[in-house]
């Protein structure tokens, strides 16, 4: 069937398979040497670095680039990866643009950063590549912990225990590891099956099992899994999905972005995934972007993004933005759902303009019908599945510094857990930094 | 626009950009091609005496250093002199000079160190029409073991004799290149004054080995497996040839002697500042080599813009000016006092100047919690290493203190009278003359 970008409906099929490959290349290729040696030779080495006060794994940012400028990248991956087990999937997914390389001294002066992301990116691709991973476990402690999640907390947490001597068991109720970095995340900034590659490479360390579809809720308990191990640690994300709360948010056509995307990032043939004509995204963040880039890149005609706040508000970047808008998405302020139209299946939404006022927001009453035969909500994910007894904080799990939760012996991370932005970046330090914390608490 | 006709020793150009003797200049083909991009003039490469021509290496010639994205910053060689046979030399000679006669046509020449080498090819050369002759005491590979080039550059009796067999047997100007891998190079200049030379040019390109290869073990070019020492030349020797001219320039046994300056001459500024330190002319070769001859029409357009600005009609006009500047470090002001000063709406907070001056230095920039940088005047020595290191062109600045405030590092009040380490009481030869 000949289908196209004005074919109506949700349809498979819009684009050919050599333009969906192209659509969903590398958004930034990588760096080839002499690309690297130029872009690390604009670095200061500042002292004291605003790069790397601003990256919430403290790389020295300036030390692995200059290992990179005297041609050494293999040597920088090792700085990174001191700080930043996941430090490949940052350098793809991190938004630099508003941490590292939002505060380089030559963004404050020239408004072009180091570009550090594809930098750290070199790095950590040239090690990569060689197949060797740079660390080993010191000797065994007998200890073992208990990480539930492999997303990227758990992963961390999870490396940084077992090179410290622990024996790790990871749980992780979907069938693959990665968390995010695998499920979430647009299909552009981890290619060639980076997530997994980076799984595997990860777990050279050794002492890490994974057992596949258990998780809390699903076979475990928090009791048993204390009774069974030295330490835990929860890195279960968010995995409710805000609702939109309007009026025919059951209709066809109208989805959770994140299983659009878990879907998208785990089709082997893009071509076969279907996407509306017309497609709406509820929702001002990274999810948001994420999913209206690739129903684009996927061959939709129209794609809106409608938030119900202005631009400033927005969770996703500026570079976001015009990342959106460069493919084609429309963007949309200051508009809420009010509801979806259509007969079974959504024809178009009805989007009720905001006014704000001393940060409240309300509904002016004046509506837009935009048409949509797809809507996808991606409006925030909430903590599901957290154990009975651990404290909350505002909707998360609530943590010390260090991860602690209050319950003695288990510590949490990453989105689940209070405190940070719900970042990649985020979780990794918060992965490691409770496994240091673990390990001093089991050895002390 | 500013008249750049250059006078050299009677030899007039078009403007004082030459070629210097090198590859560039080998063969007729290359000096046409250089002619017509605009040259001023050219001292044709290096030839030898009769008989079977040198022969070069059949491997890499050059090595190089580079910037991050291959900016090329200096530049060596283990090229011989022409090894082409001296009869093609002399009959392109001739040819280009018939076609060129506004054009500067000099010849070098290296033979052996015997009169008769000499006044043979002297006779030869004389016959082509070129203008001049420039002596290669210079070149510090190859040649040199065979008793010629710098092996003559190192030793001034030699370089008097040579040069005065010469000026009894060639009536144009015979200019003397020095070789820069001497420890003092007034002597040499000295040396090629006495023997009568009209004028030295300097500098030949500087012993180097520009690299090693760490997988073989050998420098860099290697022939096969091994390398050996080449003349180093381009925009990392400029400071070098710069001091060099000017201790020609200012020397009184020297002074006056006319200078063509070589080394890292790039764009019209290097030139503008070896003319300043007293050189008549300039001679080019690798911003030749690396870019091509085009880029003399950017020295020509640069110089000409610059003397316009400053009001200078001919290049006569801002020779030497800053020689009577270059002086000893003993005749500097002592009482002279500057601090640094931070333009904090420049400043981008790399915190650069800071690690310099508290790491290396005097500990004399201050550093907030909010990277706010600021020089403590009761520390700063005015070194100017922060102004340096700063990435940002001005925003450090070394502002002098008036006469009459205190410096708060010495607490002594800045005087007004110029005062050197010669009547320093602290200069022993002072107390030993008390």
């Amino acid at each position: 069937m000949a289908t196209s970008h004005q074919a109506s409906g949700v349809q498979a099929g819009r684009l050919s398979a050599d333009q969906i490959a192209e659509n969903f290349s590398d958004l930034h290729a990588p760096f080839d040497a002499h690309e690297a040696a130029v872009a690390a030779d604009r670095c200061y080495f500042c002292y004291d670095a605003p790069c790397m006060t601003a990256c919430p794994t403290d790389i020295d940012i300036p030390m692995f680039i200059r290992e990179i400028q005297a041609g050494h990248p293999e040597a920088a991956a090792r700085t990174i990866l001191n700080q930043n087990i996941l430090g490949g999937m940052c350098a793809r997914v991190c938004p630099t643009e508003t941490l590292c390389e939002e505060v380089c001294v030559r963004e404050t002066a020239e408004g072009k950063p180091v570009e550090i992301g594809r930098l750290q990116r070199y790095a950590t691709d040239t090690l990569m590549a060689q197949g060797v991973h740079p660390f080993e476990r010191a000797e065994s402690t007998g200890k073992t912990i208990a990480v539930v999640g492999a997303g990227p907390a758990g992963l961390s947490a999870a490396h940084r225990l077992a090179m410290l001597g622990h024996d790790v068991v990871i749980y992780e109720p979907k069938p693959k590891s990665g968390g995010l970095n695998e499920f979430g995340i647009a299909s552009y900034k981890s290619t060639d099956n980076f997530a997994a590659r980076e799984v595997d490479w990860l777990l050279q360390i050794g002492g890490i099992t994974i057992q596949h579809g258990q998780g809390l809720g699903s076979g475990l308990t928090l009791e048993g899994l204390k009774a069974e191990h030295d330490a835990v640690f929860l890195s279960i994300g968010l995995a409710g999905v805000n609702a939109l709360r309007a009026e025919g948010e059951d209709k066809d056509g109208v989805r959770d972005a994140v299983d659009f995307i878990a879907e998208l990032r785990q089709a082997d043939d893009l071509t076969a995934l279907p996407v509306g004509r017309n497609v709406v995204v509820i929702g001002g963040g990274m999810t948001a972007v994420d999913a209206a880039v690739q129903s684009k890149l996927l061959g939709a005609e129209n794609v809106t993004i409608a938030y119900r706040r202005g631009r400033e508000a927005m969770g996703a970047s500026r570079f976001e933005q015009d990342l959106a808008a460069s493919k084609g998405v429309k963007l949309m302020f200051n508009v809420q759902p009010v509801a979806v139209h259509g007969n079974g299946a959504a024809a178009e939404i009805e989007l009720e303009y905001t006014a704000s006022e001393d940060g409240k927001l309300s509904g002016t009453g004046e509506t837009v019908r935009v048409t949509a035969d797809q809507v996808f909500k991606a409006i925030g994910q909430t903590l599901e599945g957290a154990p009975e007894g651990l404290e909350l904080e505002g909707r998360k799990i609530r943590v010390s510094d260090s991860g602690r939760t209050s319950v003695d012996g288990v510590w949490a991370g990453g989105d689940c857990a209070s405190g940070g932005e719900d970042l990649t970046v985020t979780a990794v330090a918060e992965g490691r930094d409770a496994a240091m914390d673990i390990h001093a608490s089991l050895t002390g | 626009m500013a008249d750049l006709t250059t006078d050299f020793l009677g030899i007039k150009s078009p403007n004082p950009f030459w070629l210097a003797s090198a590859p560039p200049t080998d063969k007729e083909y290359n000096v046409r091609r250089a002619f017509e991009a605009g040259w001023g003039g050219v001292v044709w490469k290096t030839l030898g005496a009769e008989g079977p021509p040198v022969v070069n290496v059949n491997g890499p010639r050059y090595g190089a250093i580079w910037g991050a994205d291959r900016r090329l910053l200096g530049l060596n060689n283990i090229e011989l002199i022409t090894d082409r046979p001296l009869e093609v030399n002399l009959d392109e000679i001739k040819r280009v000079k018939k076609d060129y006669p506004d054009r500067a046509v000099v010849v070098s020449l290296m033979v052996p160190c015997e009169e008769e080498a000499w006044k043979d090819i002297l006779l030869r050369v004389m016959d082509t029409g070129a203008d001049g002759i420039e002596l290669n005491f210079g070149c510090p590979h190859g040649m040199a073991e065979r008793g010629m080039g710098s092996a003559v550059g190192q030793v001034p009796e030699y370089i008097e004799m040579v040069t005065r067999w010469c000026k009894e047997n060639y009536d144009k100007p015979v200019i003397v290149k020095l070789t820069p891998n001497i420890t003092d190079i007034r002597h040499p200049a000295r040396a090629a004054k006495a023997g009568g030379a009209d004028a030295v040019s300097l500098i030949n390109t500087i012993n180097s080995i520009v690299s090693v290869d760490l997988d073989i073990m050998a420098p860099n070019p290697t022939i096969g497996d091994k390398g050996t020492h080449g003349g180093y030349c381009g925009p990392a020797v400029k400071p070098i040839a710069l001091n060099m001219v000017a201790e020609i320039a200012r020397d009184p046994q020297t002074h006056g002697l006319p200078i063509s300056a070589i080394g890292g001459v790039t764009t019209w500024r290097d030139a503008a500042e070896f003319m300043a330190l007293g050189a008549g002319n300039v001679q080019v070769c690798t911003a030749a080599m690396t870019y091509g001859f085009r880029v003399v029409e950017e020295m020509i357009s640069g110089l000409s813009q610059w003397m316009d600005e400053k009001g200078h009609t001919s290049t006569a006009d801002f020779i030497g000016m800053a020689v009577p500047n270059v002086t000893d470090w003993q005749y500097l002001n002592l009482n002279y006092v500057a601090k640094a000063k931070i333009d904090e709406d420049a400043c981008i907070k790399c915190g650069r100047c800071y690690a310099a001056c508290e790491d290396t230095s005097h500990q004399a920039i201050a550093m907030s919690e909010d990277r706010v940088f600021s020089v403590k005047d009761e520390e700063c020595v005015a070194c100017n290493l922060c102004v340096n290191v700063c990435p940002v062109e001005g925003c450090i600045t070394m502002e002098p203190m008036a006469a009459g405030t205190v410096d708060p590092r010495t607490d002594k009040v800045v005087e007004e009278d110029y005062a050197n380490w010669t009547t320093h009481p602290n200069n022993p030869s002072v107390q030993a003359a008390e």
